[in-house]
C-alpha cells in the first residue's frame, strides 16, 4: 500500500492505463507540460510525450467532439473538461452526440471514452466554478456517471472507466484533490456500478457521494454519541446504479437519508428515494429524508458556501431530529 | 471582401469515372424523388431533408474517396450515405420506420449511418459533426492509417461555434480532414447572405484559419470530383485540412414541411437551369458518350430505386423490443442491477 493524494491517484490511474494500452490518449486544456490546473495529471506529459498527452485550445466542443470521433475510430480517449461548469459549453457534444450515437446507429458505433472533470463546491469559486453536476449526466440515457470519494477509488474507478466500452462522465470533487489515502500497490482496477458500505449501523442508512461521503462518515461517528447507529453507503457510481447494495442497506435499518451536493430539485438522491419508496416501502420505519444544497446558485463567500452545502453538523441535526 | 469562384481544370476526368459520377448522381436523384413521393403517400413519418439538386457534391467526393475514408454528414444526408455504398433498401426502410431499416427504426431519416462503408453518421444538430470529423481524422493521424475524414455541412453551419472550434483544431493539429460547405443559399428559410458578415460564408472565413479559400461550382460534378481529389490527396499526404465552399441550390424546401415559397421565381429558374444531373448528362453526350449508354444508366437507377422501395415497403414495422437495445455496448439498456 502506498499513500497517495486524490490528485496523484488520478494521474496514477491514467498512467496505468496509458502504459497498458497504446490506444489511450489524453487531451484537454493545460493538461500537458502544465499538468492540469488542479495538478491532477502531473508527470503524464513527461512520461508519455506530447502526442499522447495533448494540450487543446479553450474549445470544449472541439475537445469532446475530437474525443468522440477518435473513440468511434479506434482510440480510447480521456478528455478533460477543466471545471464541470464548462460542460454547459459542450453539452450538445455530451448529451446529444456522445450519449446517443451508439443507440441511434443501432450499435454500429462504440464510444469508449472518458470525460474527466473537476466538480463541486467548497473552494469559494462562486456559482460558475462550483456546481455539482453529476445529476445532469445521470439524466441522459447513454452516459455512465462516476464520482469517487477516496484516492483508491479515484484510481481504481478511473482505470475501470477507461477500460469500459461506453462513455463515462468522471466527476472529481475538487475539494478532495488534496485528501490522502492508501492505494493498493500494483495494477488497480475497480468495478463500475458497485456501491460500497463504509460503516454498518442498525438505526439508519445514510447514502452519500464524493465529498459528501467523508462528511457522512464524520456525522455517523458523532451520531454514535447520540445513540444513533448509522450505516454509511458510498454510491460511487450513479450509472450504473448499485440498487442491490443500496436497497439492501435501507431494508436492514428501515430509514434512509441521502446527502447530496446537488441543488435540491432533481438531485440524484431523489431518484434513490423514489426507488426506495417503490421497492422497499414496507421496510421503511419513517420518512425518507434528503439533505441537499438549497435550490440556489452556489454563493462564493466562505460563510455562505459553508452554510449552503450539506455540512457534518447539518447531517447530524437532520438525522437526529428525524430519528426522535 | 470577396472570393472568386475557382474553376479547377477538369478536362482529364476519364470516361469510367465520368460514367460512375453520372450513375451516382442519377441514383441519388431518383432516391430523393422517391422519398418525396412516399411522403405524399404518408409512408414517411416525421421529417426528412432532401438533397435534390446537391447530388454533384456527394458524388464528386464519394468517387474520389478511398473505401476506408470517413464521411460525416448532416440530417440532409441520404445522398452522402448512399454514395459511399450503403444499401438503398435499408435506407428507404429506415425512412419508413421499418424493422428492416438501416438502424432498425432507431435513427430515422436524419441519422443514416453505415460504418462498414465509411458513412460515420448523419448528425442533426448543426455543427456538431465538424469536431467529431476532426476527431476521426486525429485518430487516423495517430494510427498512421492514411485515412481521410470528409465532413459535409450546410452554409448555416458557418455561423455556429463548433465550426470555428473544429477548423482551428484541425489546422493546429494538421489533421487529415476536408470540410465541405454545401452552400445552398438558405440556412433554413432565411437567405444565408442576410445573416452572415461575409459574402461567402465558408470561403471568406478560410483565411482566419490560415487556409486557402476554395470557392467552387458545386453543381459541376467534374469540378467537385477534381476538388475532392486535390483536397483528399493533400490531407492524405500530411498537408492538413481544407475548407471547401461548393455553391449549390436545393430544389425543394428545407424539410418536408417547407414549400420554399420564400425564394424568388427567377432565382429558382436560374438554378434549375444549372441542375447538376441534367447538365452532366448533356456534357456526357457532348463528349461523345452514346445516348443509349446514358439511357441505360437512367433505367438501371430507376430499377434500383424501385427494387429498394419494394423491399422497404415489404418490411414489417420496427420491432418493439428494439427500444431497449444498444444503449450500451453489452447490447442492452440496463442502468441498475
Amino acid at each position: 500500500m502506498a499513500e497517495l493524494s486524490f490528485r496523484e491517484a488520478i494521474a496514477a490511474g491514467i498512467a496505468q492505463e496509458m502504459a497498458r494500452d497504446p490506444m489511450v490518449y489524453f487531451i484537454g486544456e493545460d493538461v500537458g507540460a502544465a499538468g492540469g490546473v488542479f495538478k491532477a495529471t502531473v508527470g503524464l506529459f513527461e512520461r508519455f510525450g506530447p502526442e499522447r498527452v495533448r494540450d487543446t485550445p479553450i474549445s470544449e466542443q472541439a475537445i469532446i467532439g475530437a474525443a468522440m470521433g477518435a473513440a468511434m475510430t479506434g482510440l480510447r480517449p480521456v478528455a478533460e473538461i477543466m471545471f464541470s461548469d464548462f460542460l454547459a459549453t459542450c453539452w450538445d457534444m455530451v448529451a446529444n452526440q456522445v450519449a446517443k450515437t451508439r443507440y441511434m446507429t443501432d450499435g454500429q458505433v462504440s464510444l469508449p471514452l472518458v470525460i474527466r472533470t473537476a466538480n463541486g463546491g467548497g473552494t469559494r469559486f462562486g456559482a460558475q466554478h462550483s456546481q455539482s453536476l453529476e445529476n445532469w449526466g445521470m439524466s441522459v440515457p447513454g452516459l455512465k456517471v462516476v464520482a469517487p470519494s477516496t484516492p483508491a477509488d479515484a484510481m481504481g474507478l478511473l482505470a475501470a472507466a477507461i477500460r469500459d466500452p461506453d462513455p463515462v462522465l468522471f466527476f472529481e470533487q475538487k475539494s478532495l484533490y488534496g485528501v490522502k489515502g492508501e492505494v493498493p500497490d500494483g495494477e488497480h482496477v475497480d468495478r463500475l456500478g458497485s456501491a460500497k458500505v463504509l460503516r454498518n449501523g442498525k438505526d439508519c442508512t445514510i447514502v452519500a457521494l464524493a465529498a459528501m461521503v467523508p462528511r457522512a462518515l464524520r456525522a455517523a461517528e458523532k451520531l454514535e454519541d447520540l445513540d444513533i447507529d448509522a450505516t454509511v453507503v458510498d454510491v460511487r457510481s450513479l450509472v450504473p446504479l448499485d440498487t442491490r447494495t443500496i436497497l439492501g442497506e435501507i431494508v436492514k435499518t428501515g430509514r434512509l437519508f441521502t446527502v447530496e451536493e446537488n441543488p435540491r430539485l432533481c438531485g440524484w438522491g431523489a431518484e434513490i428515494a423514489s426507488i426506495a419508496a417503490d421497492e422497499c416501502f414496507d421496510d421503511l420505519d419513517g420518512p425518507i429524508v434528503r439533505i441537499t444544497t438549497p435550490h440556489v446558485p452556489l454563493p462564493a463567500a466562505d460563510v455562505l458556501e459553508d452554510v449552503a452545502m450539506p455540512s457534518v453538523e447539518r447531517i447530524i441535526e437532520t438525522v437526529r431530529k428525524s430519528m426522535r | 471582401m470577396s472570393t472568386n469562384v475557382e474553376k479547377p481544370q477538369a478536362a482529364d476526368v476519364d470516361r469510367p469515372t465520368r460514367l460512375r459520377l453520372y450513375q451516382l448522381m442519377v441514383e441519388l436523384r431518383d432516391f430523393e424523388q422517391r422519398a418525396y413521393e412516399l411522403f405524399l403517400e404518408n409512408l414517411v413519418r416525421g421529417t426528412s431533408h432532401l438533397a435534390l439538386g446537391q447530388e454533384a457534391i456527394s458524388a464528386g467526393y464519394a468517387v474520389a474517396m478511398r473505401p476506408d475514408d470517413y464521411t460525416f454528414c448532416t440530417y440532409r444526408g441520404h445522398g452522402h450515405t448512399l454514395a459511399r455504398g450503403a444499401s438503398m433498401a435499408a435506407a428507404m426502410a429506415e425512412l419508413l420506420g421499418r424493422g428492416n431499416g438501416m438502424l432498425h427504426g432507431k435513427g430515422g431519416s436524419m441519422h443514416l449511418t453505415d460504418v462498414k462503408h465509411g458513412a460515420m453518421g448523419s448528425y442533426a444538430i448543426v455543427g456538431a459533426h465538424l469536431p467529431i470529423a476532426a476527431g476521426a481524422a486525429w485518430s487516423a493521424q495517430v494510427r498512421k492509417s492514411g485515412q481521410v475524414s470528409v465532413c459535409f455541412f450546410g452554409d448555416g453551419t458557418t455561423n455556429i461555434g463548433a465550426f470555428h472550434e473544429a477548423l482551428n483544431l484541425a489546422v493546429i493539429w494538421k489533421l487529415p480532414v476536408v470540410f465541405v460547405c454545401e452552400n445552398n443559399q438558405y440556412m433554413e428559410y432565411t437567405p444565408i447572405r442576410s445573416v452572415t458578415a461575409v459574402e461567402h460564408p465558408a470561403a471568406d472565413r478560410a483565411s482566419a484559419y490560415g487556409l486557402q479559400p476554395i470557392l467552387i461550382d458545386g453543381n459541376d460534378a467534374d469540378v467537385m470530383y477534381e476538388t475532392a481529389r486535390q483536397t483528399i490527396g493533400k490531407a492524405r499526404e500530411g498537408g492538413g485540412p481544407s475548407l471547401v465552399e461548393a455553391l449549390t441550390y436545393r430544389h425543394g424546401g428545407h424539410s418536408r414541411a417547407d414549400p420554399a415559397k420564400y425564394r424568388p421565381d427567377a432565382e429558382v429558374r436560374e438554378w434549375l437551369d444549372r441542375d447538376p444531373v441534367k447538365r452532366y448528362r448533356e456534357r456526357l453526350l457532348a463528349a461523345g458518350i452514346g445516348e443509349a449508354e446514358v439511357n441505360e444508366i437512367d433505367t438501371r437507377a430507376q430499377q434500383k430505386v424501385d427494387a429498394a422501395t419494394q423491399e422497404a415497403r415489404q418490411g414489417a414495422p420496427a420491432r418493439v423490443d428494439e427500444i431497449e437495445r444498444q444503449v450500451w455496448s453489452d447490447g442492452g439498456a440496463a442502468w441498475r442491477n
